[in-house]
């Protein structure tokens, strides 16, 4: 028997009884209650964490800017195009090579020029925007279709994505349960903050691999696709 | 056959150092606290607990079918699923497909799965060059030590340990031990190796049979590095790691960073879905045991674990131990449950390195009943006869006097004169570790049986 077929059949044979049925898994944020569902005020009195966590028909965003701040993220509010690139300029005036894959803020290299990955060493900014914030983490989803080439996430010094205020949904139920499409791309990633290690005697420290810093523009979208 | 694991003796040599102790002590407390605060913000957290459970109780009770779901979806993405019995079947696979394509340099994320495969020394055998590329992991490997947590492997040291380390490695200075700088020297040290490998290997926190594709979480978004930058990407997976769909994954990924560091969400959440344009992907799907415990109806619920590291974090042995004192791939509560599964002998003492002080099962996000798992371990251990001789000596006395009411009331009464009137050195022997560390408690004047007879007796 191949192994394949050995694992298969010692599993199914060991598998145990009784079978247990699916649960009901939540594929939004469920605003009803403690019993059903998530942040419901009343049960919450004792507890200063959730105090701002958004009610249903209200913006996720602040929670979600909240939250990005303890991954060691940052925020900013831009009104326009030209506000992002003042933006840009203003948080990284050192910055040589700036590789973008957002349209708003072109930067000095077009990630559509790059070939290979490896081409990606040397970049100390790179722009994307990304399509859904997930405000509970503060985290952006980046997939391979927004990033273009994928490393551009990881292999920039620093990182900087544009998210509209719209695409902010409150929790991973929202996200996994409905609005994203997990396959359309290779590469997915959310991204929570720059890259953090505490290895070292458990001291936070960012940019330990990837991004030193993750920097997220608000800024509304013209047209936002599908994710 | 393996010499067994003497995690006291190995614990007794961690606990000699009171810097390290101390240290590791708080830290690993540290990270039990963070826990706290952030499950108290997600006021549906025993839903999500209860959720979790079920949905891998479901996966593990149906696992044939999911595995067939999920190798015929990665399949259809264009990846190439590969199954291994055992560890070394696994060591092999790996092995073939990098010496089939040239490729000789390779970069790895952290995956507790190749390390209980012993993956890295056998792929150095034949010829391979593989780097850790988590910062935790790497300094385990420049120092020939395995990991001593689940998700900071190296969290027993000291900033002045890696300094020694990395100034004898990587030419730092000996004298500078600031975490920042050491981080640093690190991630210079690491984008050369990353920037040649020729390939990049991960394991998987989740494998998703509907989509047929996999989740690495990760903060150093190493894993990210690794998998996008080479054209091939080989992924380590356990059987057990299956989750059905999608949208369960909110459920997990919400307990999983929580739990374990009290984070939100890990940094870097990484979603693989068949190969990059031009690239390869293999998924070695991995059995190793697996598929034996599942038959066990006492010990199959331990499969539902997803690595968090809570378990360890809130257990008081452990965190005054270190992990290294376990003496095998997985430490800490976890470890003392999964570890005699792979070999009773070897692991034998480890179910008996715990209080049952029942903290580990409160924390576990799938609902692990660890405590009453190292429990039920001890009952084999004990009656396959491996128990350390000092424990079973103790232990068939102590057995015996239970067995019988009549005894047990004598030696209760026996027991606390003793306590009170034999001399100290005959209570504090070496076969009474108790009190290596404590003093005795101070008897009552009589037992509550005899009080109990006296005021309430024919009542």
């Amino acid at each position: 028997m191949t192994a394949r077929e050995t694992i298969l059949a010692t599993v199914r044979a060991n598998l145990p009884k009784p079978a247990v049925s699916m649960p009901e898994v939540p594929t939004s944020t469920d605003h009803s209650g403690t019993e059903g569902g998530v942040g419901w005020r009343r049960s919450l009195d004792d507890l200063g964490e959730v105090h701002d966590f958004p009610d249903e028909g209200e913006s996720p965003v602040p929670y979600f800017r909240r939250h990005l701040d303890a991954m060691g993220g940052r925020s900013f509010e831009v009104a326009d195009a030209a506000a992002a690139r003042a933006k840009v300029a203003e948080l990284f005036p050192d910055a040589k090579v700036v590789c973008s894959a957002a349209d708003e803020v072109p930067g000095t290299r077009r990630i559509a020029d790059v070939v290979d990955p490896h081409d990606l060493a040397d970049v100390d900014v790179g722009i994307v925007r990304s399509r859904l914030g997930v405000a509970e983490a503060g985290a952006v989803w980046l997939s391979g279709t927004d990033l273009v080439v994928d490393a551009l996430g990881v292999l920039a010094q620093h990182l900087v994505v544009l998210l509209d205020p719209s695409a902010v949904v409150p929790t991973l139920h929202d996200a996994y349960g409905a609005r994203l499409d997990l396959a359309s791309s290779p590469y997915g990633v959310f991204m929570a903050g720059p890259s953090a290690t505490a290895d070292i005697e458990g001291v936070v420290i960012y940019g330990a691999q990837g991004a030193r810093t993750m920097t997220i523009l608000l800024l509304a979208a013209d047209a936002t696709g599908e994710i | 056959m393996s010499r067994p694991v003497d995690a006291a003796a190995n614990a007794a040599l961690f606990i000699a150092d009171p810097a390290h102790q101390e240290t590791h002590d708080r830290l690993v407390w540290g990270m039990r606290q963070h826990r706290d605060k952030a499950v108290a913000a997600i006021p549906e957290w025993e839903r999500l607990r209860d959720l979790a459970s079920k949905l891998k109780e479901h996966t593990l009770t149906h696992l044939d079918r999911y595995l067939e779901q999920f190798e015929a979806n990665a399949t259809k993405r264009g990846a190439q699923v590969h199954w291994a019995r055992d560890a070394a079947e696994h060591n092999e696979i790996v092995a073939q497909i990098f010496l089939d394509r040239g490729a000789r340099r390779i970069v790895k994320s952290k995956s507790m799965l190749q390390e209980e495969c012993g993956m890295m020394p056998y792929l150095a055998g034949r010829g391979l060059e593989v780097v850790e590329s988590d910062l935790g992991e790497r300094i385990q490997q420049l120092d020939h030590e395995g990991p001593s947590h689940i998700f900071v492997p190296a969290i027993h040291k000291l900033r002045t340990d890696v300094a020694a380390l990395f100034a004898k490695n990587l030419g730092t200075d000996p004298d500078d031990s600031e975490p920042h700088h050491l981080a640093e020297a690190m991630r210079q040290n690491a984008r050369p190796k990353f920037l040649r490998a020729d390939a990049g290997m991960t394991g998987a926190n989740f494998a998703v049979a509907e989509t047929g594709g996999f989740v690495v979480c990760t903060n150093e978004g190493n894993a990210d590095i690794g998998a996008t930058l080479p054209k091939l990407h080989v992924a380590s997976v356990g059987i057990e790691k299956l989750v059905p769909r999608a949208r369960d994954l909110g459920v997990f990924v919400r307990l999983l960073a929580r739990s374990g560091l009290g984070s939100a969400m890990t940094q870097y959440t990484s979603h693989f879905h068949g190969p990059k344009p031009g690239g390869e992907l293999h998924i070695v799907l991995v059995d190793n045991t697996r598929s034996a415990r599942l038959g066990s109806p006492e010990f199959w619920e331990v499969l539902k674990c997803i690595r968090c590291g809570a378990c360890m974090n809130t257990c008081p042995v452990y965190r005054r131990s270190g992990g290294l004192a376990y003496g095998a791939t997985y430490s800490g509560p976890i470890g003392v449950i999964l570890d005699p599964g792979f070999d009773h002998r070897k692991y034998g003492e480890l179910p008996f390195h715990s209080t049952l002080c029942g903290s580990c099962t409160e924390v576990c996000p799938v609902k692990i009943d660890v405590s009453g798992q190292i429990a039920k371990w001890r009952r084999v251990i004990a009656s396959e006869g491996l128990m350390a001789p000092g424990e079973s000596i103790g232990m068939k006395a102590l057995g015996a006097t239970l067995a019988h009411p009549a005894t047990f009331h004598a030696a209760e009464a026996i027991g606390l004169a003793a306590i009170a009137h034999l001399p100290r050195a005959v209570v504090d022997n070496p076969l009474n570790p108790w009190t290596k560390h404590r003093e005795m408690p101070t008897p009552p004047a009589e037992t509550f049986r005899s009080w109990h007879e006296r005021n309430r007796g024919g009542a």
